[in-house]
């Protein structure tokens, strides 16, 4: 007990500040403004896996680690699509999570938003479109914003989210 | 004087439900320092709230109207608890219409309408979430009414505001059967709160949550009433600790100036405090218990109340 006390107050406060956004995008203060404003800095993400090869899940979780601490800004990972105002989507869709990915898209309440994450996500990957994949998740269910990547590491995935609140604001 | 009491009442009521959402948003900041993380602001638990009440609600096709009246039922009983439990002053007309075993009762209430509505819609961890709350609810309830006869022996009386009285009466006695019901009081509110010994407020894992499994199908305005109601409870609970262990503050009958009520806002603040960052210190330095261990940690918790209660029949103290 008292080794993890003295953990905790030795190592301090480990989160880094918000990744900056790529050239060309709004400042990370001004997305964190449209954030506040659209969704009351209060957005749950639910995560979908539609037969990925858990890479794109392994930087995902990394999200809730201390040093991103995604919930330290104020989104939260959910254990319900009911809960969820977001969904994050990884791998190329499989013909068998295709049931699983509509219905979950279909339990969000409105007004939801979907990030594809990775290079399958986007486009099949080394997956591709086959008899046995979709080959993209924006060929089973609507996508807001892409973020690619094999995997995409977890500051871009941040950033992605971001963008997505963003690019979004007037109908969320 | 009775129109004076009718406003303690409503203002009691009011701050309670008001500040019940930053109580919980308090253990969670403390809880990302005690991780080393950055905190989300103190109002984070207002902003969820608000955001839950601006979306629609999406319900299963198998929702019975049970299922949609229960939020407002359990955030109606939460509140009536509020309005019983002596979190500022003893002499409320709401006080005194309940006794702390009308109280258990009214928790009981609401445990078994959540679980009836957490198996409404038919899901398998909806089902499960409730009959795991209805375990932990039959195993913790004993525990609660072994602390309260302790206090009840010690003052003569089942009615908290009567316990508050009669312990500003005696304020310098520490009884040694009163700390063993405050432990046993501490570990019964971990566990019918969904902390972490039992449970884990913060889990994404169907197999491991028990209350958030009972809330997985509601949305938007309905879980933010049972969000909501889960955080009065919380504060209910901590007002009942104060009332039973620390009642220093609370304006009691005699007082019934204006900065009595000051002072019992303040002290009810400062304790909650104190509190919210020592829950989240135990929290921080347990592990969460195996489901199948959780009978053990709750008949330690009865174990510790009826010590007391037997150390008080030894001692044969009597204060009231």
């Amino acid at each position: 007990m008292f080794t993890i006390l003295s953990r905790m107050i030795h190592t301090g406060i480990l989160t880094e500040p918000l990744p900056t956004v790529a050239v060309g995008a709004p400042s990370t203060e001004a997305l964190q403004r449209s954030l506040w404003k659209v969704l009351g800095r209060a957005l749950c993400i639910r995560h979908v896996d539609a037969g990925s090869c858990n890479g794109c899940e392994l930087e995902i979780q990394a999200l809730n680690n201390p040093y991103y601490n995604i919930e330290g800004t104020g989104i939260k990972f959910v254990a319900s699509p009911r809960h969820a105002d977001l969904l994050l989507v990884t791998g190329p869709v499989s013909v068998n999570m295709e049931g699983a990915l509509r219905r979950t898209y279909d339990a969000i309440p409105d007004p939801k938003l979907v990030v594809a994450v990775g290079d399958c996500g986007a486009c099949g990957g080394i997956f591709g479109q086959s008899y046995a994949s979709w080959g993209s998740i924006a060929n089973v269910i609507p996508v807001n914003h892409t973020v690619t990547g094999c995997p995409p590491t977890p500051a871009a995935l941040l950033a992605g989210i971001l963008q997505a609140i963003a690019a979004s604001g007037a109908e969320v | 004087m009775r129109d004076i009491t009718v406003v303690r009442q409503f203002g009691e009521v009011v701050l309670a439900i008001a500040i019940a959402p930053l109580f919980v948003g308090w253990i969670a900041q403390c809880r990302a320092w005690m991780q080393n993380r950055s905190a989300p602001l103190l109002r984070q638990t207002y902003r969820m709230l608000r955001k839950l009440f601006d979306k629609d609600a999406a319900m299963a096709a198998t929702a019975s109207p049970l299922f949609r009246t229960t939020p407002y039922i359990l955030f109606g009983t939460m509140v009536l608890a509020a309005a019983i439990i002596p979190s500022l002053a003893t002499d409320l007309p709401f006080a005194h219409a309940a006794d702390a075993i009308a109280l258990i009762g009214l928790f009981a209430t609401a445990r078994v309408f959540l679980s009836l509505a957490a198996m409404d819609i038919g899901t398998a961890f909806g089902t499960m979430g409730a009959r795991r709350e209805m375990m932990v609810g039959f195993l913790a309830e004993p525990a609660l009414l072994m602390v309260l006869f302790n206090a009840f022996l010690l003052y003569g009386s089942t009615a908290l505001p009567s316990l508050v009285d009669g312990y500003r009466a005696h304020p310098t006695v520490i009884d040694p059967s009163a700390i063993f019901a405050a432990v046993a009081f501490v570990m019964v509110l971990l566990a019918e709160n969904a902390r972490i010994p039992i449970d884990n407020p913060a889990t994404h894992l169907e197999l491991t949550m028990i209350h958030e499994a009972a809330l997985l199908e509601y949305s938007a305005r309905h879980l933010a009433l049972l969000e909501w109601a889960s955080g009065l409870k919380l504060f209910n609970y901590a007002c009942i600790g104060f009332a039973l262990f620390l009642p220093w503050g609370i304006a009691t009958n005699g007082a019934d100036s204006g900065t009595a009520l000051l002072i019992s806002i303040a002290a009810l603040l400062a304790k909650l405090v104190v509190a919210g960052a020592a829950l989240a210190l135990v929290e921080s330095l347990s592990a969460k218990l195996r489901i199948f261990r959780a009978p053990e940690f709750l008949a330690m918790a009865f174990l510790l109340a009826v010590l007391g209660l037997l150390v008080h029949l030894l001692l044969g103290t009597k204060l009231a």
